[in-house]
């Protein structure tokens, strides 16, 4: 069971760290099993979209489920935390993942991102993450999935992303599709015992680490994710003329 | 008509009456008011009624059993070619009305379109017509000398079902309750975002009596899951939210209850807090009790009673499958999570019913605080045998005749349940089966 009560301190602390890590090397760490859930309910919003209109009650539950631990990466995603058996770019490598689905959704609509600022040594060599500016609507990414009303073209974008989303999983790194669809029963026991003892999140330490990752508004209001998505519904409307 | 109050957990033994397999899912059951009617829909748009025999005095043993009656089509798929969607033809929800005259009338919904749905019976047909052979062919003018009047002569029972009212094109998402006022006049209909209020005469106008689409979509975090008319207050009804409230509207404060009258919630508690918490509190089902005093309402993990006039807490809250709090995660993973779950009371609001997994339902008795857990399967139980108190081991040693959790079939769902409003007799749906149990009288 994850260790009750255990503060979480940024990487400045490092003596802190040291009594941190002993509390991790039974289980994987918080951060990668909160990772796996998040990419989990980002595909169950995707696989919403089939000829029958999609459960909205669902829907809405996953995109808040989305919402707290984006909201929860937001405040204290600059934390790191070595994993058990792998080094410190593991976790990070799976905060990644999300990020290039996004992006792959948009460069896939002919949208090239803004050179990016961040370190290569967080996102990996090669890649490039746009800025957000502050300037761009946030908009939810999700928005096509309640309005019931929108266009045909929305679904159809969702749907290319789906491929997309799968496309990326399979090409980019083998062993991560592995992780996210094999073995799902018994690594998500794991996951059951972390994220459901797992106490209310502790207070949000200062953020001075990953300068890559773009500055987000408001937790609530949006995420780098959600805003490319956003960004792809922005293209769209005036590629319509709407 | 005399109602028995034993303590259901103890004292009442429950036999055995499988209806059959039904062809297609089920997806909802209703009693009619004086019980001697259960009507069951399924995912295929049908809509079978069952009925309960004439009580044979002689062999007390048994109540009546139950019977198929009437069967027909209610809904069609249809396509919506706005949307490029299609329509589900599964029947969400059944409501019957209470009986006027000889016909029988019931409600019935899918995501869109509720009709209304008379049933009557024949058992006599007029013969001896003067212009018509029997078999209707038309006879001959110049064969025709006398005149006569035809009489009715008995025939075999028929049981025909016509769509009387269909109320359609007033919801946007989808319906998932119904619920008829008690001045058998009007009555509600709710889907995910907006409640409507119709009169059963009229299908071209409804009233919007609830809107909680945010103007802007981005921001919907909320959606309705269940509405209730008051038993009996007329004004009065209830709706339930996925973040587990409940609020209580007047229909005489505004047009447009936007406001409630009382908002029923329970605080979280806060050592329970996982990124689960509002899936779980999401309410799946709410009813009030006969005597309107009380309702009760089911999320994932529970079955709460609140009093009507206390707000922020449940006056008892009791736990269905308390063993899968640490399984979540897998729940969240394969969806069942979503799994929503009714509840029912019995006659007297003594005893409060809901399903679980494995084909396992719970009962749980207000009085005595004791619960039941029975299994609602084909192998476990022959007709007319005593059902036996199954029981799910949480952890540590299994002992002999207990199920661990890992072994429960999360497949086999009891969704929905249904408790005959005078008798001990129960109606509990498995995927495509349906039991009627009713407790064994000595």
């Amino acid at each position: 069971m994850f260790a009750r009560g255990l503060k979480r301190k940024c990487a400045d602390h490092e003596e802190d760290m040291g009594g941190a890590l002993a509390g991790f090397r039974a289980v994987p760490s918080y951060s990668l099993q909160r990772q796996s859930l998040l990419d989990m309910s980002l595909v169950k919003l995707q696989l919403c979209h089939m000829l029958v209109e999609p459960n909205l009650c669902r829907s809405v539950l996953i995109a808040n489920t989305v919402r707290q631990i984006q909201e929860e990466m937001t405040q204290d995603g600059t934390w790191r935390v070595a994993a058990p058996q792998s080094t410190g770019r593991a976790p990070l490598d799976r905060l990644v993942s999300t990020e290039i689905l996004c992006r792959s959704m948009r460069e896939q609509d002919g949208v090239h991102p803004a050179p990016g600022m961040g370190d290569d040594h967080v996102l990996g060599p090669g890649s490039e993450l746009s800025t957000v500016t502050s300037a761009q609507t946030p908009r939810d990414p999700q928005n096509s999935v309640w309005e019931m009303d929108s266009p045909r073209e929305n679904r159809g974008n969702f749907q290319k992303s789906l491929d997309q989303i799968f496309e990326t999983l399979e090409t980019r790194n083998p062993s991560s599709a592995e992780e996210l669809f094999s073995d799902m029963d018994s690594s998500y026991y794991d996951l059951d015992t972390v994220l459901t003892g797992v106490v209310s999140r502790a207070e949000p330490g200062p953020c001075d680490g990953l300068q890559g990752l773009p500055p987000v508004a408001t937790p609530a209001s949006s995420s780098s994710c959600k805003s490319d998505l956003g960004e792809l519904d922005h293209v769209m409307e005036i590629l319509v003329e709407t | 008509h005399m109602f028995r109050d034993r303590t259901v957990t103890s004292s009442v033994s429950w036999c055995c009456f499988p209806l059959g397999v039904l062809s297609d899912i089920i997806s909802t059951v209703e009693f009619n008011h004086s019980g001697e009617l259960l009507a069951t829909g399924d995912k295929g748009g049908r809509v079978v009624i069952f009925q309960q025999e004439q009580e044979n005095k002689i062999q007390s043993h048994s109540r009546g059993e139950y019977n198929v009656y009437s069967t027909f089509q209610s809904h069609e798929p249809e396509f919506d070619y706005l949307k490029s969607l299609e329509i589900e033809e599964k029947i969400n929800k059944i409501r019957w009305l209470p009986q006027k005259n000889a016909a029988q009338f019931l409600l019935s919904t899918n995501d869109k379109t509720i009709k209304l749905w008379k049933i009557s019976e024949r058992d006599k047909r007029p013969e001896g017509y003067n212009l018509k052979e029997e078999d209707g062919r038309y006879r001959d003018p110049t064969t025709v000398t006398t005149l006569r009047v035809p009489v009715f002569r008995p025939m075999d029972l028929m049981v025909e079902a016509s769509p009387r009212r269909i109320f359609a094109n007033a919801h946007t998402y989808h319906i998932n309750s119904i619920s008829i006022n008690s001045d058998y006049e009007t009555y509600l209909s709710a889907d995910d975002l907006r409640i409507n209020l119709w009169h059963l005469e009229i299908t071209d106008r409804s009233f919007n009596i609830v809107d909680i689409k945010p103007a802007n979509m981005e921001e919907l975090t909320e959606v309705i899951t269940a509405a209730e008319f008051h038993p009996n207050s007329c004004n009065t009804f209830v709706y339930s939210s996925s973040k587990g409230t409940i609020r209580l509207c007047d229909m005489r404060a505004s047009a447009l209850c936007d406001r409630h009258s009382k908002l029923f919630e329970e605080p979280e508690d806060p050592s329970n807090r996982s990124f689960f918490s509002e899936i779980i509190s999401s309410i799946s089902d709410v009813k009030f009790s006969h005597s309107g005093r009380y309702m009760m309402t089911r999320d994932y993990l529970s079955v709460k009673i609140w009093d009507l006039n206390m707000e922020n807490r449940p006056v008892e809250t009791y736990q269905v499958h308390e063993y899968l709090r640490s399984k979540l995660c897998s729940l969240y993973e394969n969806d069942c999570i979503f799994d929503k779950f009714e509840c029912c009371w019995n006659g007297s609001d003594s005893v409060v019913m809901t399903g679980s997994y494995n084909n396992f339902f719970r009962m749980f008795d207000r009085n005595t605080k004791r619960d039941i857990t029975l299994e609602a399967s084909r192998e476990n139980n022959k007709p007319r045998t005593v059902l036996k108190p199954r029981k799910v081991c949480a952890s540590g040693k299994r002992k002999k005749d207990e199920i661990s959790v890992d072994s429960l079939d999360f497949n086999k769902k009891i969704l929905h349940t249904a408790w005959h409003p005078k008798e001990n007799i129960i109606a509990v749906a498995t995927t495509n089966n349906l039991y009627i149990f009713q407790d064994k009288v000595n």
